[in-house]
């Protein structure tokens, strides 16, 4: 059974997506890419040195991979639309992840901002997977800007304590037609596998597996769970009963 | 608007030593059970009682930053444009009346400073100057940005304290980051180290920071040069400073700076001793107290001790640091101040590698 991901019109095996910052070596990349076999990372343009004479992190990032720059450091829509342009002019493509945090204490998504940024973009022919709050009004607000996917997050940044927006969540995978990929705040494999179960179309993990002491055993297992939790969703999760059943029935007395 | 001027005047009838001296080990141990710290907890942190915690708090700050800043450490060098100084600090070699060679970089000099840096990989500056806006004035230091924009790929600057009208030029050109040390936030203490000039205004260097990230100033490092004063309650004072900053200008990165007062030609002043072990408290207890702001330490310490210190929560180093005028390519000027840590950018960037942290050279675009 083929089960592919299709986003911006492309489509991939792998509903993994990694990322290439916080690595003690960009040199892990490559290893991290191999085991994961993820097909899509993130990196951020701020990072690219292109004028790098040894070698730049484009360099480690194997070259059958989509590229997804993101606009990492952008405060304003007007720093994002300029950071894409700069990303598709130094060669990186024409995909973009859109990031726009205006607060440096919650690293919040700002909504507004991600949808002028998305309808500029899109018209411009980028294919665009904006990183949101799960807002139900964003979602299809970008929907509607010609958003190739959304981004929500999983928890707040850093908050470490499982999947916080699962219900948001819920309802954008229910309500928006575009895959919604899970961004941000899955800690371990289990809650990838959790969001996938519920339905969503992808996980962008790139803190998890970097922040691990073995980030390229990391990233396989969290290569299994997204494809676990996608293969529990498409089979339909059986009855998962709400109360427990006695073994033996507790008012069976009354028909002894 | 209210200011951290206003914000701070709410501690002025604080007992410090009081609150340090009485805390218990009890008082720590509730400490670092909770998930989010406040300012008092943070500052019993810093009192003796903490030093029976100090590995586990140290535990806690390494594994902080690796979530938040992973296993990268993003390095950057010092360029000095002039040592010319109008005023009177009694702890800084360029002080007016310090007989010490003079200079200032002309436009070809900056040129060839910056290729020379630039040879070297760095690719973020932080531009310094002494505080004299007769010989160094505003217009020459917008020229000076102007020239480095060609070289570096993020610019960063610690001058004399500048109007807002003046951060928000500079912002417009690309400068990112404002480094500015208030020195130390004891305002009797400031009027005894600052004898005359500009810089003796207390109230417009510390709102100066204000100032920049209301111009929109990507980022700010603040600190108290530790050893002026009570490097205790400077530094919580300082640690409150990118608090402030965080809380009231969301959208300006905070990050933090721990120098030690060091000798210099000229200086006169007797420094309040801080021992290692203090400041390596100060720099986990302030991880705790602050998770996401950026630490830097510089070539003021020890390789020995910063390669102890940078995975306890480090986030950025300056290297082959040169504190005269045209350091790297023809020495104008005498020095700031000594520097310890001699490591060139090569011999540290290896180092970084060896304890598996990756040294990062660009981080910023100027777009």
């Amino acid at each position: 059974m083929s089960d592919l991901f299709v986003v911006g019109e492309k489509k991939f095996n792998s509903r993994l997506l990694t990322g290439s910052g916080k690595y003690s070596r960009d040199s892990l990349i490559s290893e991290v890419c191999e085991s994961s076999k993820s097909e899509i990372i993130t990196l951020a343009l701020r990072r690219i040195d292109l004028n790098n004479p040894v070698k730049s992190l484009l360099d480690y990032i194997p070259k059958n991979m989509q590229l997804l720059p993101n606009t990492s450091g952008a405060r304003t829509w007007e720093e994002a639309v300029k950071i894409a342009r700069i990303a598709r002019d130094s060669g990186c493509g024409n995909w973009i992840k859109i990031e726009i945090i205006r607060d440096n204490k919650y690293l919040m998504p700002d909504g507004l901002e991600t949808i002028k940024a998305t309808e500029i973009l899109a018209k411009e022919g980028f294919i665009v997977l904006p990183y949101i709050n799960g807002d139900y009004y964003i979602g299809k607000s970008l929907e509607n800007a010609g958003a190739a996917a959304v981004m929500p997050l999983g928890s707040p940044i850093g908050s470490n304590r499982g999947i916080k927006c699962k219900e948001l969540i819920s309802i954008l995978i229910e309500t928006i037609k575009i895959p919604v990929i899970v961004d941000a705040g899955i800690g371990k494999p289990s809650d990838a596998a959790l969001v996938m179960e519920m339905g969503a179309d992808a996980c962008l993990i790139n803190s998890a597996i970097a922040s691990s002491p073995d980030p390229v055993l990391m990233a396989n297992a969290f290569a299994l769970a997204i494809e676990s939790g996608r293969k529990a969703y498409l089979a339909g999760l059986g009855h998962v009963k709400d109360l427990a059943q006695a073994s033996s029935p507790l008012t069976g007395f009354l028909y002894e | 608007m209210s200011s951290f001027y206003n914000y701070l005047s709410n501690w002025d009838k604080f007992d410090y030593i009081k609150f340090l001296q009485s805390r218990t080990e009890i008082d720590i141990k509730q400490i670092l059970e909770k998930e989010k710290i406040n300012e008092l907890d943070f500052l019993a942190l810093l009192s003796s009682k903490s030093d029976l915690f100090l590995e586990q708090m140290a535990v806690k700050s390494s594994s902080i930053t690796k979530r938040e800043f992973g296993q990268t450490i993003l390095i950057f060098t010092p360029l000095y444009l002039s040592n010319f100084c109008s005023n009177g600090c009694t702890y800084c070699g360029f002080h007016k009346k310090n007989k010490i060679k003079r200079g200032k970089l002309t436009k070809k000099e900056i040129i060839d400073e910056a290729i020379k840096i630039r040879e070297l990989g760095i690719q973020h500056i932080l531009i310094l100057t002494g505080g004299d806006r007769i010989r160094s004035p505003f217009e020459y230091i917008r020229d000076s940005i102007i020239i480095m924009k060609q070289f570096f790929k993020s610019i960063s600057i610690e001058v004399y304290a500048l109007s807002e009208e003046e951060y928000l030029e500079l912002h417009r050109l690309g400068v990112d980051n404002l480094t500015l040390y208030q020195e130390t936030y004891n305002k009797s203490r400031y009027e005894e180290v600052h004898l005359y000039g500009e810089k003796r205004s207390y109230e417009y260097r510390l709102s100066a920071p204000e100032r920049a990230a209301k111009s929109g100033f990507r980022s700010v490092t603040l600190g108290a040069l530790l050893g002026l004063d009570n490097p205790v309650i400077d530094f919580f004072k300082a640690s409150l400073h990118t608090l402030y900053i965080r809380d009231n200008f969301p959208g300006t990165e905070v990050n933090i700076s721990l120098p030690r007062l060091r000798n210099s030609m000229g200086n006169s002043i007797k420094s309040i001793e801080l021992s290692d072990k203090d400041i390596t408290k100060f720099i986990i207890a302030y991880r705790l107290f602050i998770p996401r702001s950026g630490i830097s330490l510089s070539t003021r310490e020890s390789s020995k001790l910063r390669n102890n210190l940078l995975p306890l929560g480090i986030t950025k180093m300056s290297a082959q640091s040169k504190t005269t005028v045209g350091g790297h390519s023809e020495v104008k000027g005498d020095e700031q101040f000594e520097i310890s840590d001699k490591r060139s950018v090569k011999e540290l960037h290896r180092d970084l590698v060896s304890m598996s942290f990756q040294p990062v050279y660009k981080d910023w675009d100027i777009i």
